[in-house]
């Protein structure tokens, strides 16, 4: 393998026959192309598709409630649904060891004030487990905690973009905000990947919200997240499953979507990993016909220039060579040649796929398509057992030939 | 050197087979330069590519150095080859895409000799022949005689006991074949086996021994005038 000589001899034979080396080298390079353009622009989709999730937890579950569209027990339609902290409760002791993490949430919206600097904010009052959920990052302070809700303390957690509109470049954290007239402790400023709008937001205590504005048990929505340990399909039951239970509990006609309606992320999830999966089953089996096609293209090119060099190698045969020596030659032109041809292809690939970068994001939905590491390695891996293979087959059979046989050929 | 006992080869034609050497017997020792004669077909080839151990016999003993060769695998053969015989072809045979002084260097590759010390024996073997300045020409830039004295010089390179040569001169005319007769006399002087496959008398009757086959058969076995004279 590491002999100079041998390689030598191998860059001469490559060298002087270079019409025939490139020749097995294009297949090769060609595949390899194919393939580099088929994985990054699949990787580019399934992109797209994770980043239009990355907002929210990927366990996340919501319960959402509205009016009634089917009579149930007497009871007509058109009736308003409002969710209690009974049903946040029951939700809670019922399935405790399938959920991690559980948050009510009530929107407001207030005016939130500062000195001179006011404006209408969402506000939305939750559990400390909510931050989780909405993959809050906290940038500065805290969130709101336990003691925070046990006390119905009067603390805010505001997003990075209230604190600019409110205190400019000046510091927020430990001032008191005027929150529709009652004044608040800003304990915490947060962002959020999932864009301005969820920036421009405050969090406060669920039953400090309810204490001051009602004074009533009143919950818009119950936001969970699923034991993490459940597969997807369990996911999917024990979304279903809380839809029931809490339909039968608040008298709701079993089938009436509408009024009381589980949003999963896992069905979401599901759906995506089904269209990504069946994406990439496609993608490996045009990818690996395009890289069989290869293989077999080099093997036959390798058939053809053995079949040439047949006489060569009885001459070599003459001259001392062993049928070991013959086949290692061969191997090793095969190999250099679809690596090489093999790494062009990949190389012209990445960069293509580099050019194409985010330009298709908008129309087809592609985003950085780009191929990993992993697939490039198991790519060459690829590349250079079947060049292995190409070459050894032919070659072995060459080097059988009796040397008085090679001799005679023409 | 070389010593042949009651050898036979066949050659499978379809379901037949031709029975091509019927039994030869010969004996060839260290430094005889040996002519073999026949008309077309009568086996001279079959018996040279057999000692050359390019081919093997059917039945029979060959001993080649002392060694019986039996059984030979292509690996041992090769080492063989390489150390103990030259080939020098009708057909001239150099590998068309190196130049005169890569084929002749290349049985030292196969040798194991590196790439400088190889270049340099092999120029001094094509200063031996006369083709010094030809060195870095390719094989189809020469002439017939210029590409067989190349060949010689290859098969002489790596020092072998004994050198076999199918009709050398079959594609060369008369000057040049004079020519490498020549070589493969001053061959000869130096102590070296030479086995030269001929049809040409002139070029038999400046060996030492002629040996001639019919059918498969030697049918006389004689010392040349030079070879009385020795
Ligand atoms: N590989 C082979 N398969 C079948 N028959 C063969 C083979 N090689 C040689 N023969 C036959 O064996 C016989 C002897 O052939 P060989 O080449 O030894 O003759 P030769 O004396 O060298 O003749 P020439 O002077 O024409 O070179 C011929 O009839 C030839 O056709
Ligand atoms: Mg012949």
């Amino acid at each position: 393998m590491f002999d100079i000589d041998r390689w030598r001899e191998i860059f001469q034979s490559i060298n002087k026959n270079r019409l025939r080396s490139v020749m097995s080298g294009f297949t090769v390079s060609f595949a390899i192309l194919l393939f580099t353009l088929l994985f990054g622009i699949v990787n580019g989709l399934s992109n797209s598709f994770t980043s239009a999730f990355v907002d929210d937890a990927q366990n996340s579950m919501q319960v959402r409630v509205r009016k009634t569209t089917k009579p149930f027990k007497g009871l007509q339609t058109g009736r308003e649904i409002q969710l209690r902290n009974d049903d946040y409760n029951f939700v809670k002791d019922t399935y405790k060891d399938k959920i991690q993490y559980q948050s009510a949430r009530i929107y407001k919206n207030f005016t939130l004030k500062y000195k001179n600097e006011a404006n209408n904010y969402d506000v939305r009052a939750v559990n400390p487990d909510h931050q989780f959920l909405e993959k809050t990052i906290i940038d500065e302070g805290r969130y709101l905690n336990e003691r925070d809700l046990n006390e119905k303390s009067k603390v805010i957690v505001i997003g990075r973009l209230v604190k600019e509109d409110l205190f400019g470049e000046k510091p927020a954290l430990g001032k008191r905000l005027n929150v529709n007239g009652s004044s608040y402790l800003i304990i915490g400023i947060f962002s959020d990947e999932g864009g301005d709008n969820e920036e421009r937001i405050a969090y406060i205590p669920v039953t400090t919200a309810q204490n001051i504005y009602g004074n009533n048990d009143y919950i818009s929505q119950i936001n969970l997240g699923y034991n993490p340990n459940l597969s997807l399909d369990a996911a999917i039951a024990f979304g279903n499953k809380i839809e029931r239970d809490l339909r039968k509990k608040l008298n709701i006609h079993p089938d009436d979507q509408s009024a009381l309606s589980v949003r999963n992320m896992a069905e979401a999830n599901k759906g995506v990993g089904m269209f990504m999966g069946a994406l990439y089953a496609i993608v490996i089996l045009v990818g690996s016909g395009t890289l069989v096609a290869g293989i077999i293209g080099i093997s036959n090119i390798m058939i053809f220039v053995i079949k040439e060099r047949t006489k060569e190698f009885g001459i070599r045969k003459a001259l001392g060579a062993t049928p070991a020596s013959i086949i290692g030659m061969v191997v090793q032109e095969s190999v250099l040649i679809t690596t090489i041809a093999g790494y062009l292809g990949l190389s012209l690939g990445t960069y293509i796929l580099s050019l194409i970068g985010n330009n298709l994001e908008e129309k087809y939905f592609i985003k950085d398509p780009s191929v990993s590491p992993a697939i490039v390695i198991a790519a060459t891996v690829v590349l250079i057992l079947s060049g292995l293979v190409a070459g050894y087959v032919p070659a072995k059979r060459a080097a059988n030939i009796k040397p008085i046989e090679a001799l005679r050929a023409d | 050197m070389i010593r042949i006992e009651k050898m036979h080869k066949s050659y499978p034609i379809g379901k037949d087979s031709l029975h091509v050497l019927k039994g030869i017997d010969l004996h060839i020792k260290e430094g005889e330069f040996v002519s073999i004669m026949g008309s077309s077909g009568s086996g001279k080839s079959t018996l040279l590519n057999i000692v050359g151990l390019l081919d093997i016999h059917d039945e029979g003993n060959y001993y080649l150095n002392g060694e019986l060769i039996k059984d030979m695998n292509e690996k041992k053969a090769a080492i063989l080859r390489n150390k103990f015989l030259g080939f020098v072809f009708q057909s001239f045979n150099l590998i068309s895409y190196k130049t005169a002084l890569e084929n002749v260097a290349l049985p030292l590759y196969y040798k194991g000799i590196n790439r400088k010390e190889r270049l340099e024996i092999a120029m001094d073997y094509l200063d031996k022949v006369g083709l010094k300045q030809w060195a870095n020409h390719l094989p189809n830039e020469l002439s017939g005689g210029q590409k067989q004295r190349v060949a010689i010089a290859r098969a002489l390179v790596t020092k072998p006991k004994v050198v076999l040569a199918d009709e050398p001169t079959g594609a060369l005319d008369s000057t040049t074949t004079d020519s490498v007769m020549d070589l493969l006399k001053d061959i000869n002087d130096e102590g070296m086996t030479v086995f030269v496959i001929t049809h040409e008398e002139e070029v038999a009757e400046q060996t030492k021994r002629i040996v001639r086959l019919k059918d498969g058969v030697i049918i006389s076995d004689e010392l040349t005038n030079i070879g009385k004279a020795v």
